[in-house]
């Protein structure tokens, strides 16, 4: 078994139109910024993509949209600094959004992940985002359903990996990463350094290899805070 | 009439009063942006541990302009530290310590509060980019929730109000309102106060508030020092 590919030209290029896209991070932490990149090269349109946010500046997420390919974002936050692409386009009604406070966000990936079609949370009962949705009562308390978010493909970032595609994660960069990795049919994992097996000592690895298909090496990841701070555009 | 704007308190002194209910080693969310303040005026010999929606417990300060690692942030994606009782973890289970009822308190802001306990912080209503966040999670997250807020809008309207007017974060889900002229607690449907500015009458403060103001018992003299 060996998950390890050469390229994240070669990690893409199996990413069709229409697709659902996870990709992790939160803000530009923990994003996979040479795998959107790669997928913009790539080019497959009509993406419903999964992230906290909407991408800040012309890079990474942002610069996804900017190029049309998104057609849906389903995420919590979409305002960041400088987040103009996104609400441009949401202005001009060329993206759909489905808003979903950040902690069902992430059940629901957990969910998808762990084959829980639907579970209850008190979050959002009597809100504007429970609209629609069916409510119980647990010992006293309401709750509103939500379902499971699945999807055809995860982008994510880690830090090690090893040809099994056991991974390990570096600070905060970790946050949806490892759920994102669960949820998907295929996950494709960018990380800073592929070790041998054994180099991951097993009770360090955070994302077990069943949740992963491909690993690729990015020694040198790109960060979107700095981009932006360097005012950087992709393409 | 009171002169409010005069008499009120800063929101660092807001922020000084509401981090003297927070005990020793007591698991505490602080909204982004005003709530924030509250981990600065922490009581000598007391511990709070801060946990951060991005999956984080217990963080150290920021670090110098141009030494930061933006892999290592905090909820409002500024840079931050990890030291050494730092915790990381991934988004499902920084969420199941939320709706868990694993955190002690959450300290957020408001747009209006009602007395029933009704919290609007998240949407104008109007026309903008509607963004959540963590915060529909949080209000149900927490043994406590409190609000930080200016006790009238920058028009001068009561924030403490009957029925909250824009779309809510949470229903029945506030327990206590620091204001920049009292302390209120939400008990039963109601706004019972607990303690004021000594320059201003409970007249007055009423006038100012939304709905009815009850009081049991004294209420005690809000003092806060200058910061």
């Amino acid at each position: 078994m060996d998950k390890r590919l050469a390229s994240v030209t070669e990690a893409v290029s199996g990413i069709p139109d229409g697709a659902t896209v996870m990709i992790g991070g939160f803000g530009g932490s923990g994003a996979p910024i040479e795998l959107i990149h790669a997928l913009i090269d790539h080019g497959a349109k009509g993406l419903t993509v999964v992230n906290n946010n909407a991408g800040n500046g012309h890079v990474g997420l942002a610069a996804l949209i900017e190029q049309g390919q998104v057609d849906k974002l389903i995420c919590s936050f979409p305002r960041g600094p400088s987040s103009e692409v996104f609400t441009e386009r949401y202005r001009a009604g060329t993206i759909l959004l489905e808003l979903v406070p950040q902690g069902t966000l992430a059940e629901r990936i957990r969910a998808g992940g762990a084959g829980i079609p639907a579970f209850y949370t008190p979050t959002s009962y009597g809100t504007d985002l429970a609209k629609g949705k069916p409510v119980a009562e647990f010992d006293g308390r309401m709750y509103v359903q939500e379902r499971w978010l699945k999807a055809d493909f995860a982008l994510i970032k880690a830090e090690a990996a090893d040809p099994h595609g056991n991974l390990t994660y570096r600070m905060t960069a970790r946050n949806f990463n490892p759920i994102m990795a669960m949820a998907s049919k295929t996950t494709i994992a960018q990380v800073t350094e592929i070790v041998d097996l054994g180099g991951i000592d097993p009770e360090q690895v955070i994302t077990p290899g069943i949740f992963v298909d491909h690993v690729v090496e990015v020694a040198t990841p790109q960060q979107e805070e700095v981009l932006n701070r360097a005012e950087a555009v992709y393409p | 009439m009171t002169n409010i704007a005069r008499i009120k308190l800063s929101n660092a002194q807001i922020a000084w009063r509401a981090a003297q209910d927070i005990t020793d080693g007591a698991y505490v969310n602080l909204g982004i942006g005003f709530p924030e303040m509250v981990a600065q005026f922490q009581p000598e010999g007391r511990q709070a541990i801060f946990h951060s929606e991005n999956g984080l417990l217990d963080f150290g300060p920021a670090p110098a302009a141009g030494e930061e690692d933006w892999d290592c942030i905090n909820a409002g994606k500024k840079a931050v530290t990890i030291r050494p009782g730092s915790a990381i973890f991934h988004h499902a289970d920084s969420f199941a310590m939320v709706r868990g009822r694993h955190l002690d308190v959450a300290i957020l802001g408001a747009y209006e509060v009602a007395q029933s306990g009704d919290l609007a912080n998240w949407s104008t209503g109007k026309d903008g980019i509607p963004a959540v966040g963590g915060a529909m999670d949080l209000v149900h997250g927490a043994k406590r929730v409190a609000v930080l807020t200016d006790h009238v809008t920058r028009k001068g309207a009561p924030k403490l109000v009957e029925r909250c007017s824009l779309p809510l974060t949470g229903v029945g889900c506030v327990t206590r309102v620091y204001t920049s002229l009292a302390v209120v607690d939400i008990d039963a449907g109601r706004f019972v106060l607990r303690e004021k500015l000594p320059e201003i009458s409970v007249q007055d403060l009423q006038a100012v508030t939304g709905a009815q103001l009850y009081h049991e018992g004294p209420v005690a003299d809000l003092i806060a020092p200058a910061l």
